[in-house]
């Protein structure tokens, strides 16, 4: 498992790739190793606004739910639509294609408490 | 104990391989506090013998060899055929466990999915669940999902609801800080479209209502704005009725009763459930899915289970965890026994049945339909003088009819109502007139 | 394997009900024609040999107590009596109306009457109400009473549920549908509720616990006393779910440990079948603060005549539609009746037995998070057995030597769980020749593991395609579809 560097990562297992004040998020793929095939994901609506830790979305695979929550303030600028027909997306890419939602951040001072690749992948390998 | 295989030889050598040296110190967690508490019941053990006996006795109290059974309200004397028990009481089905393990269920599995079918095909709707507690249930957990998806906080419900139905509402609605709003009914027995809430959740409607009266759906989703349309039917009706779904119906539940299950004094029961397809994810209760196996043979599984509570937990669309499984079993085998066609001539016989006995009572002097509304099974007839005197009348000679006093807190005096199905021959209702006549 | 709607049915078959006997008229003259059905239902129209055929086969496709073990942990999945079938097939019972008047209804009163007064008695607790006809649904009509309690007192700040790690996931559910949030408290290293974390939480905003005694690890709480008084303190209400009751039948009673609220799973304590999925019954005893808010109608006796009760103007109301499952209650009643006091007792001495007996030996084998004497469950862990096998493998490999597999990652808590309750109707030859099953796949899973893998290969059907099933649904028959091969 290679944690892209460049990204923040929480420890409910979801990924932080900043885009000057916007922030896409998804789920790590030792998240997505351990729900197993997913076969459904019910996105956040574009234009809605969470709390930091706020449930945005959750993935859903046969035997599990995941919640993923938002780990900053803000509004959803964008959903990733493609997961709709193809869920499995996030099995394949979760990194990448497997992107479930963009959101534009209130408070940058809210990302402080998240970790870098290295602290996530000791944090993930110790569960 | 004929239960208990383990000889004292058996429990001897047990307790030596655990390492202990009597039962009682199996149970040292007990704390001593608790231990020292307990009561027995005081009672003997029987024999298997007396046991049947007791039972029996207790069996013959309930009188029923000398009443003709006119109740109705949910609830029906049909007649259940012979293979339904039969099949049903087969061990694989009846001591089977929930189907956790879809490989060795394909049996309780494969039944779901027919049950399911069934049931979409009786109501005219796209998905169901395989079955909840009972019709009463049924409803109260249509109306949680409508409120789920709605979010209003009140719904509306149509005054002739069976009792039953509206109590388990609601208790359902109180817990759930839902408020139910009534919709009254006109004169002729239906719902009072003319009252139609607005901003509500869902608006509940039960045809045939509490009065046997047939509700005409027709254009009633185009009246609610964005309310979800719950309509409770009686299922043996769909075999000639339009069914709710060709109305627009957003849920369908119904009281599985009727379709081959014995009256039980009311438990157990059967609640259908059905709804659109855009709902799956909001429907309670257990689902089976078709799928294939690894050589891809046909096989069935639970499907969608990540909306139960063994897996959502505190979000879960329901707590349910049994269904009414067997029951659910023996609906199909009824409708797989009667087909369709069996369902429309035992549906005609109740209604022609109904009706016969309608106009010979309606031809008695003082005697009338107290509703214009169209009927199936069941209907109400308002007396002259006091309907409690005839009530007992009828009951003195024989018939087993309601008492007046639930059409009473429906606002209708001086009325009762009669359910008439397959069974009753045109001796027993004859019968019933005579009587009636005969009461001034 | 084919369903019903594989049968082609196209012609009528008469038989099953007799002509009409009174004047016939047309329906269209009975009923308008826009409530009559225009699309007609494809049911099949078959003779009876095809029905007893096809559901003969559908069930031997199944497996049920009559065939084997059952050892699923927090199922109790015991022999059903067959007794218990033909009482509660006496014409008398299962030809009653629930609307029959009280002079016809005699006996049927006197049994819930009479099994009330059982299960009060079992609970040692004030009264009960045989009314929820589920364990779930006696969870849910509990936790309504706890919303009742609280509305009389005008108490509204009290939203929680504490609930163990170990709960079975029926209790949050339960607690969600009375509008209460619940609050996980963790287990301590024994596998018990930690006292302390639970103390830490008690406040004002807490209604009350939900907890499972003995546990959903097998293990009782022996710090019952002082949880239920600590909780009372608090001003909150105790809830014991009763899935457990087989390992202290006869010796304990929950009313004589604090529940306020204890629910009986009739199906699987009191040994009322399975049925595939139900009908069970979930009857709830309660405390006496408790009583004045369970649902009506109750039943009561009053000079030697017994009639239904509707007097309990702060009863929560009714959360079923009749009384209950009576059906499923008569036969209970009559499990009760044939044990007696002793029956009762042995049937958790031999239960506790059996368990012991089991883990003693399986742990030889398997890991056992929790090594200490248990009650009439355990939980062994499929973990570390042999790389890259799980815990869904080993209960596959056992459905080929004709086992039905235990409970499988359930509680929580442990990893790759397996869940054993072999129950008291089971003997000592039936338990060694499972221990040796289980043994016997312990060995294949490291010699040969993709037996385990591929497995099963001895059922009708063997591993499903779960994720389609769940990304595609098809949740009834296709009938514009092209039929299956």
């Amino acid at each position: 498992m290679t944690y892209p560097a460049d990204y923040r990562y929480t420890k409910d297992h979801e990924w932080i790739q900043l885009q000057g004040n916007r922030a896409r998020i998804g789920i790590t793929d030792h998240a997505q190793a351990e729900l197993g095939d997913i076969v459904f994901v019910e996105l956040p609506a574009v234009g809605a606004s969470f709390q930091k830790g706020d449930n945005a979305a959750t993935v859903e695979s046969v035997k599990a739910v995941g919640d993923v929550f938002t780990p900053v303030a803000g509004s959803i600028v964008e959903a990733n639509g493609e997961l709709e027909s193809s869920p499995e997306l996030i099995n394949s890419s979760p990194h990448e294609n497997g992107w479930i939602f963009v959101v534009e951040i209130s408070d940058p001072a809210e990302l402080e408490d998240t970790l870098d690749a290295a602290e996530y992948e000791l944090f993930a390998s110790g569960k | 104990m004929r239960y208990i295989p383990n000889t004292l030889t058996d429990r001897r050598e047990m307790l030596s391989s655990i390492g202990v040296s009597s039962i009682e110190e199996l149970f040292a967690d007990i704390p001593a506090e608790v231990k020292d508490r307990f009561r027995p019941l005081g009672i003997a053990g029987r024999s298997e013998l007396e046991v049947a006996s007791i039972l029996g006795s207790m069996a013959n109290r309930n009188k029923l060899a000398d009443a003709v059974c006119f109740l109705g309200g949910g609830i029906y004397d049909h007649y259940v055929p012979s293979i339904v028990g039969n099949l049903v009481s087969r061990s694989e089905f009846l001591t089977a466990y929930t189907p956790y393990q879809p490989e060795i269920s394909q049996g309780t599995l494969t039944a779901m999915f027919e049950f399911q079918t069934y049931v979409c095909e009786l109501t005219g709707m796209e998905i169901s669940n395989a079955s909840m507690y009972d019709g009463a249930t049924a409803l109260a957990e249509a109306v949680l999902m409508a409120e789920r998806i709605r979010k209003k906080g009140v719904v509306a419900v149509s005054r002739p609801l069976f009792a039953q139905l509206r109590r388990v509402v609601d208790t359902y609605c109180w817990a759930s800080e839902i408020d139910v709003h009534e919709i009254p009914y006109a004169p002729d027995g239906t719902t009072d479209l003319d009252s139609l809430p607005e901003d509500v959740s869902a608006v509940v409607i039960q045809t045939p209502n509490a009065f046997g009266v047939i509700q005409p759906l027709a254009g009633i989703k185009d009246r609610i704005g964005d309310a979800l349309l719950i309509v409770s039917c009686h299922p043996l009706s769909l075999g000639i009725l339009q069914p709710p779904g060709a109305f627009g119906a957003d849920i369908v539940v119904a009281e599985g009763q009727p379709l081959g299950l014995p009256m039980g004094y009311g438990g157990p029961l059967l609640g259908l459930f059905a709804t659109r397809k855009e709902y799956m994810r909001q429907m309670p209760g257990r689902v089976a899915g078709r799928t294939v196996d690894v050589d891809g043979k046909t096989g069935y599984a639970m499907a969608v289970q990540t909306r139960e509570q063994h897996i959502r937990r505190q979000r879960a669309t329901s707590n349910i965890c049994t269904n009414s499984a067997l029951c659910a079993l023996a609906a199909t085998i009824y409708l797989a026994s009667t087909g369709a066609a069996g369902l429309q001539q035992v549906a005609e016989l109740n209604l022609e049945k109904a009706h016969y006995l309608a106009d010979g009572i309606a031809s008695i002097e003082g005697y009338e339909l107290t509703f214009s509304g169209a009927f199936f099974n069941e209907f109400v007839v308002s007396v002259p003088g006091d309907a409690a005197v005839v009530h007992d009348r009828l009951v003195e000679a024989g018939f087993a009819v309601e008492a007046p006093d639930g059409l009473r807190s429906l606002g209708v005096e001086n009325a009762f109502r009669l359910a008439v199905t397959e069974k009753r021959t045109k001796e027993e209702l004859d019968q019933l007139i005579a009587a009636l006549g005969g009461v001034r | 394997m084919s369903t019903i709607f594989d049968c082609r049915g196209d012609e009528r078959i008469d038989g099953l009900f007799p002509e009409l006997d009174v004047p016939a008229r047309r329906v269209e003259g009975l009923i308008d024609r826009q409530l009559v059905r225009t699309q007609p239902v494809r049911f099949p129209n078959l003779s009876e040999p095809q029905v007893a055929r096809h559901y003969t086969a559908l069930s031997k496709l199944n497996y049920g107590i009559d065939d084997g073990l059952y050892p699923l942990g927090s199922c109790t999945m015991k022999y059903n009596p067959k007794v218990n079938e033909d009482v509660a097939c006496l014409p008398g019972f299962t030809g009653l109306h629930p609307r029959s008047d009280g002079v016809r209804s005699q006996g049927a009163l006197q049994l819930l009457f009479e099994l009330t007064g059982f299960l009060r008695g079992i609970a040692g607790m004030a009264d009960v109400s045989l009314q929820p006809v589920a364990g779930a649904h006696g969870e849910m009509t509990g936790m309504y009473l706890f919303r009742k309690y609280f509305e009389m007192r005008g108490d509204t700040k009290r939203k929680r549920i504490l609930l163990p790690d170990t709960a079975h996931g029926t209790n949050p559910a339960s607690a969600a549908m009375a509008g209460f949030t619940v609050t996980e408290i963790p287990s301590d290293a024994s596998g018990r509720i930690d006292l302390g974390a639970l103390e830490g939480e008690l406040d004002d905003t807490v209604a009350g616990t939900m907890l499972t005694v003995p546990n959903t690890l097998g293990i009782f709480e022996e710090s019952i006393l002082q949880v239920t008084e600590k909780v009372h303190a608090a001003g909150g209400l105790c809830y014991f779910d009763g899935a457990n009751l087989n390992s202290f039948l006869g010796k304990a009673r929950p009313g004589d440990m604090g529940a306020d609220v204890f629910h009986f799973n009739l199906h699987k304590t009191m040994s009322t079948p399975h049925g595939g999925g139900g009908p069970g019954a979930g009857p709830i005893a309660v405390s006496d603060v408790l009583t004045d808010y369970l649902p009506v109608p109750r039943v009561l006796c009053k000079d030697g005549q017994y009639e239904l009760d509707w007097n309990h103007p702060d009863s929560v109301g009714s959360v079923h539609s009749f009384y209950g499952n009576f059906l499923v209650a008569v036969k209970a009643f009559a499990y009760i009746l044939q044990l007696g006091d002793e029956g009762l007792r042995a049937v958790s001495e031999n239960a506790v037995l059996n368990a012991n007996y089991l883990q003693e030996r399986l742990k030889k084998t398997y890991p056992l998070p929790y090594d200490e004497l248990c009650k009439h469950e355990f939980v062994l862990s499929g973990k570390g057995l042999a790389d890259g096998v799980s815990t869904l493998d080993i209960a596959k490999r056992l459905i080929d030597y004709g086992v039905h597999p235990p409970t499988i990652y359930f509680p929580l808590t442990v990893r790759e769980a397996l869940m054993i309750e072999p129950t008291e109707t089971e003997g000592k030859e039936t338990l060694d020749r499972f221990a040796d099953i289980l043994e016997t796949i312990a060995v294949e899973a490291s010699e040969d593991p993709q037996l385990l893998h591929d497995a099963p290969r001895n059922a009708p059907v063997r591993r499903l395609d779960q994720t389609q099933a769940a990304k595609k649904p098809v949740l009834k028959y296709p009938f514009d579809e092209t039929p299956l091969a």
